[in-house]
This record gives structure tokens, C-alpha cells and sequence, in this order.
């Protein structure tokens, strides 16, 4: 199996995520783009990433729902800044409502994703940026997941009873 | 006032001091020696450490000491860890569906 590396750059407010994947960049970047494909993969175990609107183009936006095994879950709002088909793409993610309507309860993050082809697979660079290390340590004081590992821990207790 | 910590490595100096005592224990004067600011800039820098937690203090007879709070820094590491976890199970689920399509 392919390692995840993260490197980190804390003073500049920076972490990149490094992996390798069996599979041509053409791919990857259909299961990045795709809604349909982004269902499959995006959410962490159990949850699903239930796209509401996706137009992924420059100035574009990806509005989905990072939704619970109980129809509950989290809005969340990726703004596209630019793309470069299949190399890659920069956007910013945050939480918000339904609408779009960001719920400024989690900070901005900045994202340059960067698919390489490398030997018969590809590369994935993807690089996290904060604004301010107020954004960064709030985080660290959600423990970045936030309400997604909440929803899991409570997972768990109803899956105990 | 209690400080997160990135606010002890914010600022290259601190870097500096928490290398420093990493390696040993130090005296407010030791300390002061290996940097070219004043002696008060240091003693700044020390005093924001020890609110982030990074560093303690530990009186020795007549002196003081500065110790380096390892467990403190390894909050940072979880916390990526867990950064870490979480794409690695995304990626991991990524891999199965790139194999059927």
C-alpha cells in the first residue's frame, strides 16, 4: 500500500500531503473532479461527501454535504481559483450552510493540488495554507476534524449499545 | 495569559531558544549568550515559551534553569497525525475505486 506523507512548515502555516497512486493522472483527475466518483472516496469512513453544485472551473464552486450514516452532517463550500487540467488546480475550503453561506465557525484553507505522472502511476502534492496562525490553532484546538470525528465518536457509542 | 503553540514557533528566536534547550537545560545568562539581541529580548522570548507551556522553569540553588517541555511540541505531532490519518484513509479509499474505473 502507498504511504501518506505530510510535511510540515509551521511557521509559514503550511502542510503538504504527499501520495503516490497505481493509476494514470488522467484518472485522478476524473475521481478529483467527479462528483459522482467524489461520493465514493471524499468522506472519511462513514461519511459521504453528497454534492449539492460542482462547477469546477475558474471562479467556480463545489457546495457539498460531508453527511452521517443519520441523513445528518456538515456543509461545506470549496471555492475553485484556478485550473489547469490534469495538473492540477488551487482552491480554498471552509464550512458552511446549505446555501453556501459560510458559517465562519472553520477557518479557510488554502489548497494547491498538484498531480504529477510518475513512472506507470501519479503523484499527488497537495498543499494546505492558512491565513493567520490564529487559523491554524484553531484547528489544532478542534483537533481538525471537528465535527466529523465528533459524528464518529457517537457512531461508535450507538454501535456499543 | 495562556498562549497556543504556534505562537512559540512563530518567531525564529524561539526556534532558536527551543533547539537550544532541547539538547540541555539551560541558565537565563547561558541562554542569553548565544544570541546577539539584548538580554531582556531573550527573556521576552523565554517568557512567551513558558506560557505556550514549551518551556518550565526550575530553580537549582541559586539559579534558575529553563527545561524544555518535550510533551508540549508532541501535541503539534498528533494533531498532524491525525491530519495525516485522515487522508490516508481517504487516499486509501480512493485507490480501491481507482481500480474499477
Amino acid at each position: 500500500m502507498n504511504s501518506t506523507v505530510i510535511n510540515k512548515d509551521l511557521p509559514n502555516k503550511k502542510l503538504k500531503v504527499t501520495r503516490h497512486f497505481n493509476a494514470p493522472i488522467a484518472k485522478i483527475w476524473e475521481a478529483w473532479t467527479n462528483p459522482a466518483l467524489l461520493e465514493k472516496w471524499w468522506g472519511p469512513k462513514p461519511w459521504t461527501a453528497v454534492t449539492k453544485t460542482m462547477d469546477f472551473k475558474a471562479g467556480g464552486l463545489w457546495l457539498y454535504k460531508m453527511t452521517g450514516p443519520d441523513g445528518e452532517g456538515q456543509w461545506c463550500r470549496v471555492d475553485i481559483h484556478t485550473v489547469d487540467a490534469p495538473n492540477g488546480f488551487t482552491s480554498t475550503a471552509t464550512f458552511s450552510d446549505e446555501d453556501g453561506v459560510k458559517t465562519g465557525t472553520f477557518p479557510d484553507g488554502h489548497w494547491n493540488t498538484q498531480f504529477f505522472a510518475d513512472g506507470d502511476g501519479t503523484r499527488v502534492e497537495a498543499t494546505l495554507t492558512f491565513d493567520t496562525l490564529a487559523d491554524m490553532e484553531q484547528l489544532v484546538a478542534m483537533g481538525f476534524e471537528q465535527g466529523f470525528t465528533m459524528g464518529l465518536n457517537q457512531l461508535e457509542e450507538l454501535l456499543a449499545q | 495569559m495562556k498562549r497556543d503553540i504556534f505562537n512559540a514557533i512563530a518567531d525564529p528566536t524561539r526556534r532558536a531558544i527551543i533547539t537550544l534547550l532541547a539538547l540541555q537545560a539551560m541558565t537565563p545568562n547561558a541562554l542569553a549568550e548565544h544570541f546577539n539581541t539584548s538580554r531582556q529580548a531573550v527573556s521576552k522570548h523565554i517568557q512567551i515559551l513558558a506560557e505556550c507551556d514549551v518551556v518550565t522553569q526550575q530553580q537549582t540553588g541559586r539559579e534558575i534553569y529553563y527545561h524544555f517541555n518535550a510533551k508540549k511540541m508532541k501535541e503539534v505531532d498528533e494533531w498532524i497525525e491525525r491530519f495525516r490519518q485522515l487522508w490516508d484513509d481517504r487516499f486509501n479509499q480512493l485507490d480501491n475505486l481507482l481500480n474499477d474505473l
